[in-house]
């Protein structure tokens, strides 16, 4: 296949061929960045939480007493426990897509000069481990005689247990069993490393990574109240959930249930990431209609080609050419178009992404985006020149006999 | 003139209705997208208050600690604490200036039947209603002798009076807040700023609150802050009092200063005042006050997302994409009737007749798009309501978008369009009337 003549002849049409590459440059640039944040949105919406969400449920009631919380307590896990179905109730500060109420700046020494980052505290009683089905890599859960009263958003004095990335980045390469941290004047011991335990709100505040939270064991009551975790299993779990209102109500009639807050995890998952899938459906309905304005027109301007180069085509059958060389030329005519678009493209979209990282901070393009947009590109141009191109086929050979 | 072009342009987009179709169908999906992505852009960005957006000032104080700044670079925190609060609030230095924090209480009325629910609710200085221009339906604020006095009023916004009392008159009726007994003082009108631009710290489309108490009652009932709370320090003094004192920022102040020279003469107090406090060994870091105005304070707490700058920027390039199309189209129409230029060239048109002939009928396929574009962005809209929560306010369609929309559709059909009008009516008439 000669590919210098089908050059040559694309200089007729200089205008409309650079039109079509640089629709085709623009879409590359759309699709890569598109592509990119889909991507990251899909990573987001795979988090791996480290909890038993099916099997959990958080709730939360408030207007009650702060001075009588241990007797609060102490009325709303048995309400809790007595529901059927309920495996495990505790008293926790929070869950993962519950709200955020207890992140704070660790430090590495006790004068506070080496900051470890903000993390996440996940404080709760001793069942909440067990309940919470958190998977331990290393080390120990804390036990029941470590459970100690609870004044302010975290106890004072406690053993830890930390997620494997928070080890790795607060002491890389090193054991963190036996390591201390310190919030001010609070100190905390690691004991054990736990596999994953995503922080209440990932991506949504100043932890720099949604694996960057801690459990410390806190007995119930003092601060530790007004908020419980309710294990059971998956099939039970709406419907004792559902109970759960009712039995507080009973037990304490003038606390109000918290509708914002509680709920069971699965839907205060999905109601949290109710944002990230919009944003993907949306771009995906951006991307779908940019490909079909694309490609109507390529098939367009292709069948005006057709049709101007009509004699042309003619002489050609009628000097042999078969049918399937025509499909042919416009075919490759299509794809050295689309490619020179494609090398503008990438050009383009690697230019706005070093734009966008200097005034936005925004994380580089993964190369991988560059060929998969091109090759649906190729796919898109070859998919559309093909009707123009089969029409072009079936011009019969007898045109170049006619002067007309 | 102008009418005798239109019904040749229709006539010709008639004789070949697909191709009319496709071009008209490109320009009214990318104006479509275009302006919906737009259109929730002009909401996020929004001023809302544009009468006194540039007297109203938030003020920053950096009473953060030596080590670490609140926020990188060098920020100071975006809350005052209570004490700051509370001395700027009696030094009254500016024209007018409110201090105020959201709590929630658990509310009931007298009726025997109503569950206690949960309210949002803001402790403030009754300054809050005049600077930001809030509205009464029914009553007023309370007044300074009621605040003086620490009594317990309160003023309901305009849904919770619904809710409550019926929308009907509830001044001097009573409610039941935290168990204890408000007086109703005030009622609201439909109130809803967009973005809450006094209080940016917990969802900044939310509604306002829905009850408003004065700020003297912190102690007194103890109400407790449910916004955002950040602390620095270690406070040994866990109580309640001790919270009040501490270094704890969790407050909004807002400061009143109508000319350029208020506002450096505020500054300067400000300085003062964190020049004093470090004597009395508060203050640690250097000196790093702020005052900005409301648009300014947007900005800088980045209300617009960075999702809807990007979205918008994506939909921008797709309108390009369909304009490049279009002009593709359009060129591909034009050169096909060479024959019928040549033939009017030949019987004496001039070409700035025919220039203007073509550009009308692009002129058309451009108002039919953008025509066209504005129902299926309205659509899009209602769909952006429907999935993302608390859009409500913001996405929305109103004249301006409208207007912008079809400006947008006419300027970029005519854009479109010049190059292949004028390209056409250069073409040598004896060409196209020898051959066919």
């Amino acid at each position: 296949m000669q590919v210098h003549p089908i050059l040559a002849a694309l200089r007729q049409h200089r205008l409309s061929s650079a039109l079509i590459a640089l629709q085709i440059a623009l879409v590359c640039a759309v699709l890569c960045n598109a592509f990119s944040l889909i991507g990251n949105r899909m990573s987001l919406l795979n988090l791996h939480s480290g909890v038993d969400e099916s099997s959990l449920a958080l709730v939360q009631i408030t207007g009650y007493d702060p001075g009588a919380a241990a007797d609060v307590n102490a009325k709303v896990l048995d309400a809790l426990r007595g529901i059927p179905g309920v495996q495990a109730a505790e008293a926790i500060n929070t869950l993962p897509f519950g709200p955020r109420v207890a992140n704070a700046g660790v430090t590495l020494d006790p004068a506070g000069q080496h900051l470890g980052g903000v993390i996440n505290f996940y404080v709760g009683g001793p069942a909440a481990p067990k309940a919470m089905g958190v998977a331990l890599v290393s080390g120990r859960w804390p036990a029941p005689e470590e459970y100690g009263p609870v004044t302010s958003f975290v106890p004072a004095d406690a053993p830890a247990v930390i997620t494997r990335v928070l080890a790795e980045h607060l002491w890389p390469g090193s054991a963190p069993l036996g390591r201390e941290f310190w919030v001010d004047k609070y100190h905390f011991r690691v004991i054990g490393v736990m596999d994953h335990l995503a922080i209440p709100a990932p991506n949504g505040g100043e932890e720099k990574d949604p694996d960057w939270s801690t459990f410390v064991p806190g007995k119930p009551g003092g601060t530790l109240a007004g908020s419980y975790l309710l294990r059971a299993d998956p099939k039970d779990l709406p419907g004792a959930y559902r109970q759960a209102e009712e039995a507080i109500q009973k037990a304490l009639p003038d606390v109000v249930f918290d509708q914002d807050d509680s709920g069971m995890l699965p839907d205060l998952r999905h109601r949290y990431f109710t944002p990230q899938r919009t944003m993907t459906g949306m771009l995906v309905g951006v991307i779908l209609a940019l490909l079909l304005v694309t490609a109507l027109g390529i098939v367009g301007l292709a069948s005006f080609w057709v049709a101007q180069r009509h004699r042309q085509i003619g002489i050609r059958r009628a000097l042999g050419a078969r049918r399937i060389d025509i499909v042919r030329y416009f075919q490759v005519e299509n794809f050295l178009i689309v490619s020179f678009g494609i090398v503008a493209g990438m050009a383009l979209t690697v230019a706005m992404n070093i734009v966008l990282i200097k005034h936005y901070g925004a994380s580089p393009l993964p190369a991988i985006y560059l060929p998969i947009s091109a090759m649906v590109v190729w796919l898109l141009g070859q998919l559309a020149v093909l009707k123009p191109a089969l029409q072009a086929a079936s011009v019969p050979p007898a045109v170049a006999t006619r002067s007309i | 003139m102008f009418l005798y072009n239109l019904r040749l342009a229709l006539l010709s987009l008639k004789r070949d209705p697909i191709l009319t179709a496709l071009m008209i169908g490109a320009v009214a999906v990318g104006i479509g997208i275009s302006t919906t992505t737009l259109a929730v852009y002009h909401g996020m960005s929004g001023n809302p208050i544009p009468d006194k957006s540039e007297q109203l000032y938030a003020a920053q104080l950096d009473n953060w600690s030596a080590e670490s700044p609140f926020k990188d670079p060098d920020e100071p925190p975006t809350q005052v604490t209570f004490r700051d609060g509370q001395a700027l609030m009696k030094a009254a230095k500016a024209k007018d200036q409110n201090l105020s924090f959201t709590t929630a209480f658990t509310l009931q009325t007298d009726k025997p039947d109503m569950k206690p629910d949960l309210a949002q609710g803001r402790a403030t200085y009754r300054d809050f209603f005049s600077m930001f221009e809030v509205p009464f339906e029914y009553g007023g604020p309370w007044s300074n002798e009621a605040y003086d006095n620490a009594q317990q009023v309160a003023v309901l916004s305009h849904e919770e009076n619904e809710k409550l009392f019926g929308d009907t008159n509830s001044v001097g009726k009573e409610v039941v807040l935290n168990n204890r007994r408000f007086q109703i003082v005030g009622v609201l009108k439909h109130w809803a700023p967009s973005p809450k631009f006094y209080d940016l710290n917990n969802g900044s489309f939310d509604d306002p609150e829905d009850v408003f108490v004065p700020l003297n009652l912190v102690s007194s009932l103890q109400l407790h802050n449910n916004g955002n709370n950040s602390c620095w320090g270690n406070s040994t003094d866990n109580s309640f009092e001790g919270h009040l004192n501490s270094d704890c920022v969790w407050l909004q102040f807002w400061a009143e200063l109508p000319t350029q020279a208020d506002r450096d003469a505020y500054h300067d107090f400000l300085d003062g005042y964190v020049q004093e406090q470090k004597k009395l060994g508060r203050f640690p870091r250097p000196l790093n006050n702020r005052l900005n105005d409301v648009m300014q304070w947007l900005t800088y707490n980045e209300v617009v997302s960075k999702d809807s700058e990007s979205l918008a920027a994506l939909s921008f390039m797709f309108l390009a994409v369909c304009m490049l199309n279009t002009i593709g189209l359009i060129l591909a129409k034009f050169l096909r009737r060479s024959g019928e230029i040549g033939l009017r060239r030949a019987v004496g048109a001039s070409k700035a007749a025919l220039f203007r002939q073509y550009l009308v009928e692009t002129g058309v396929i451009g108002v039919s798009g953008g025509l066209l574009g504005i129902p299926l962005a309205w659509a899009f809209l209602i769909g952006v309501r429907h999935l993302i929560d608390g859009s409500d306010h913001y996405a929305r369609l109103d004249w301006t978008m409208v207007s912008v929309s079809l400006v947008l559709s006419i300027i970029a059909s005519m854009l479109a369009g010049l190059y292949p009008a004028w390209r056409v009516v250069r073409i040598p008439p004896a060409i196209y009337l020898k051959v066919q």
